[in-house]
């Protein structure tokens, strides 16, 4: 197996916000978890992302359990992810947010810093080449010397995006890619995914946009109140009688 | 174009500096630039931490003290040689600077704040308290001034002002190459958003212990200066009034920048030179200054500066695309 | 043992004003998640206030401490009003920053105004009552009595009124509270008034049997602030059991360890408890 989860539980004082959930992400394919809100999408991702330690269950990624590991050992494993809040450096430019992302792939230290060895000026133009190589993947080039403060929110979102991709990942976890941003910017960013995963990288995704999904994913995985009630292709979960019904009741319910 | 600006500012100023006991020749103002300096290195090493990596550490003064101390007690009471002594004592800080980092780290945002403030109190507590090792509260006395180095004498004012000056820009140089490199870069990126540096492969512990401990390095370079300087220290070096000064020295100047430190802590040892009359009632003046820094500028002198010609560039280019378009 | 029943007492002393002084910082703690740095100075100035109006203008004890409880309380308030409410979207360094900032004016302030020498504050009960072994003042004994009964006033307050409630449920969730229609503008002002009150009513309690001068609230705040993180911050039963449990452990420790380093407990008692738990003791947990 190349990415699953094994039984995957999460608990915070009682509430079980993840109930045993057995996942497998499919290699360079496009994986999206849907739910209703507070299905406990998010907090799914954090366990697989390090950011919080599951209760019990485990992650595995190429045979390897890295449920223990911290994020930034997981990211050092080419497992990358953006948040729902950007969370980007809004007085710097785009250039200058997005070198920092190559920064796990180099080795500099502070001597080297203080010193301005070769390695150290290698490894700074390999990080900024680094983010002109994501800023035209993402296609943002032309808003590279911008201040992060001065750019739309389609934009910002595509920032986070090659922050990710900085990190030279194979697997790319993204947390709701496309809230709060319109209709036709959101088919730009679904076209942007789309490409990526045509490049090689394995995408999970988490979104709410389902028209979006459905036809994107190659397989989903349906979350309610922190249990899997359903997994597959979108046409499969489309017709899921479970989905349907829990999709009605969070509605009937908001 | 800028960059040959900088430059020219950068070397204007340095002259500026050198000469200035030449064309100044008044004692009394050499010993503050002087001191001025000294606080300078401190504020570097606060603003590191504070500025850049978004900690905001309230034991500055005790680290500052450490420093001074431990130049005092090897120099007085060990009688090592003063340059051992010198070097030894910025190094001790740092040691201490590891022992409270690993633990006041795991703390964040209030916590941490309150957890230095208390880890300075304990620190001024031990000094005054400590009869037999630091002399309490009458002080250590009789430091000695920096010592010779070959034929040259740096026991006169004028010569300590150089050498402070020399230290100076040495420390403001390694800040430089340390911010605008990938280490700074990372320290920034902590500050940002810690669980973000951290998915991007920063390793928020390994990073935030190296800021603070370069913090508490020039906090204790700036004490031992300012011991060998002065040289008299009590443990009121240690006490939460130094570490306000100093806080308010980077706050004015510009929190996270590269020349607040240093444009703060002059303005404000300038000012209070001028407001003399207040002496101890300066705060009347600077307290408030603080707060409506904080609230209208929070990016101080600097930040604001930096801020409003950032703007005003972008503004040009998009009026430099516009007439393209037109045209 | 008889030493140590009069160290109790002392405690139970010092205990009491802590636990005032910790109940206000707690509560703007729980609803505004500042760490009011300044609030040491209302402490201060709370001292003083009182002090002016029995020594210089003749005032009555009690009517001098209520004088200082109004001064303080609108202090307070104003301070939420012109530094902390229009900060409300800022980092959490610029709370910490512009508290310093009013709470190093404050104390230039009463400088500027009283001096910067230790002063005496006069207390009408003197008296020292024999009680066994153990001798005790009048003065100690109000403060204890004066304290528990603003401690169940302050909870009657909390529990039975409109007000109460609203303060304790902006403590538990911010956003629910403004979306269940409370103002919590409102609720702030009030919050930081009683904040005020009780800093107030702690400095002139203590005050005669301590010395008053500016720099007399550094250590109580410092320890206030030792003691909520204890308690757990925001909890108001644990500033109060904080507060007590720190008023003993100090006298204790001064007459069984060394009175050199008695102020040095709390300090060494935060490390160890922040050291176990980053979080601080009742932190809120998971996220």
């Amino acid at each position: 197996m190349y990415f699953e989860t094994r039984e995957l539980s999460k608990e915070f004082g009682g509430l079980t916000a993840v109930k045993e959930v057995d996942f497998a992400i499919e290699k360079g394919k496009i994986n999206a978890i849907i739910g209703p809100n507070g299905a406990g999408k998010s907090t799914f991702f954090n366990l697989i992302t390090g950011l919080h330690r599951p209760s019990s269950g485990e992650v595995f990624f190429k045979d390897q359990e890295i449920s223990h590991l911290s994020s930034n050992k997981i990211a050092e494993l080419g497992i990358a992810r953006t948040f729902q809040t950007t969370n980007l450096f809004e007085r710097a430019t785009v250039f200058d947010n997005v070198i920092v992302g190559h920064r796990l792939r180099t080795k500099t230290n502070l001597l080297d810093a203080i010193l301005r060895t070769k390695r150290c000026k290698q490894e700074e133009e390999q990080c900024k080449e680094k983010a002109w190589e994501v800023l035209q993947a993402t296609g943002l080039t032309h808003v590279a010397t911008k201040i992060v403060t001065n750019i739309s929110q389609e934009e910002k979102k595509r920032v986070a995006i090659a922050l990710a991709l900085a990190t030279d990942p194979e697997v790319l976890f993204l947390d709701e890619p496309t809230a709060g941003i319109n209709p036709d910017e959101t088919n730009g960013l679904a076209g942007l995914i789309t490409e990526l995963a045509q490049m090689g990288i394995t995408i999970c995704l988490i979104e709410h946009k389902m028209k979006m999904i459905m036809q994107m994913a190659d397989k989903i995985m349906v979350l309610n109140y922190g249990e899997k009630i359903a997994e597959g292709a979108p046409e499969e979960i489309n017709k899921n009688e479970e989905v349907i019904r829990a999709y009605l009741g969070g509605e009937a319910s908001a | 174009m800028a960059v040959v600006n900088k430059k020219g500012l950068l070397f204007v100023l340095i002259l500026l500096a050198i000469i200035f006991p030449l064309i100044v020749p008044n004692q009394y103002y050499i010993h503050i630039l002087t001191l001025a300096f000294i606080w300078t290195i401190a504020v570097y090493g606060l603003n590191l931490l504070s500025g850049y990596t978004g900690y905001l550490s309230l034991a500055h003064a005790g680290f500052f003290a450490i420093g001074a101390y431990s130049l005092g007690l090897l120099t007085v009471k060990v009688e090592l040689n003063y340059w051992l002594a010198f070097m030894l004592s910025p190094i001790i800080t740092c040691i201490i600077g590891v022992m409270i980092g690993l633990i006041a780290l795991r703390t964040k945002e209030h916590f941490f704040a309150i957890y230095t403030l208390c880890v300075g109190y304990i620190i001024y507590l031990i000094i005054d308290k400590w009869d037999s090792l630091t002399g309490g509260v009458r002080g250590l006395i009789g430091i000695p001034a920096p010592a010779d180095i070959g034929f040259i004498s740096l026991s006169t004012p004028l010569s300590q002002y150089y050498f402070v000056f020399i230290i100076l820009l040495l420390v403001i140089f390694t800040v430089y190459r340390i911010v605008h490199s990938l280490t700074g870069r990372s320290f920034t990126a902590i500050r940002n958003s810690e669980p973000l540096a951290q998915s991007l492969g920063i390793s928020p512990m390994r990073n935030k212990l190296t800021s603070f401990v370069l913090s508490t390095f020039y906090a204790g370079l700036a004490g031992a200066l300012y011991a060998s300087f002065i040289r008299f220290i009590g443990p009121e070096i240690a006490y939460t009034t130094i570490t306000f000064d100093l806080l308010t020295y980077m706050i004015v100047g510009g929190i996270g920048t590269l020349s607040g430190p240093l444009i703060g802590t002059l303005l404000i040892v300038w000012l209070s030179q001028n407001l003399q009359f207040l002496q101890d009632y300066r705060m009347l003046i600077f307290g408030p200054l603080l707060t409506l820094i904080i609230i209208f500028a929070p990016g101080g002198i600097s930040g604001t500066f930096l801020q409003w010609r950032a703007r005003r560039k972008e503004k040009q280019r998009i009026n430099m695309t516009t007439m393209k378009k037109q045209a | 043992m008889d030493i140590f029943i009069q160290q109790l007492f002392n405690g139970l002393t010092i205990g009491s004003v802590y636990s005032l002084v910790a109940l206000g910082l707690t509560l703007v703690y729980g609803i505004l998640h500042i760490p009011n740095f300044a609030h040491g100075a209302l402490y201060m100035l709370g001292g003083y206030v009182t002090l002016t109006m029995m020594v210089y203008l003749g005032v009555n004890y009690w009517i001098s401490i209520l004088i200082s409880i109004i001064t303080i309380g609108i202090l307070s308030v104003l301070m939420d009003r012109l530094v902390f409410h229009p900060l409300r979207k800022s980092t959490p360094i610029q709370h910490k920053v512009a508290a310093i900032g009013m709470l190093l004016f404050l104390e230039a302030l009463a400088q500027l105004i009283w001096g910067a020498d230790y002063r005496q504050m006069p207390t009408p009960y003197g008296q020292v009552i024999q009680f066994a072994d153990v001798t005790l003042t009048v003065q100690r004994l109000i403060i204890v009595v004066a304290a528990i009964a603003v401690m169940i006033l302050l909870y009657l307050f909390l529990k039975k009124t409109f007000m109460g409630a609203s303060i304790l449920a902006m403590a538990q969730n911010r956003e629910g509270a403004s979306l269940v229609g409370i103002n919590t503008n409102k609720v702030a002002v009030i919050t930081f008034f009683i904040a005020g009150t009780l800093a107030a009513i702690g400095a002139s309690l203590t005050s005669p049997i301590n010395l008053v001068f500016p720099g007399m609230g550094h250590l109580v705040i410092l320890k206030a602030f030792v003691i909520i993180i204890i308690g757990g911050m925001g909890s108001i039963p644990g500033a109060i059991l904080g507060g007590y449990i720190l008023g003993f452990s100090e006298s204790i420790g001064a007459t069984y360890i060394s009175s050199d380093y008695k102020d040095i407990i709390a300090f060494v008692l935060l490390i160890v408890i922040l050291s176990i738990k980053p979080q601080g003791i009742f932190a809120k947990g998971g996220v």
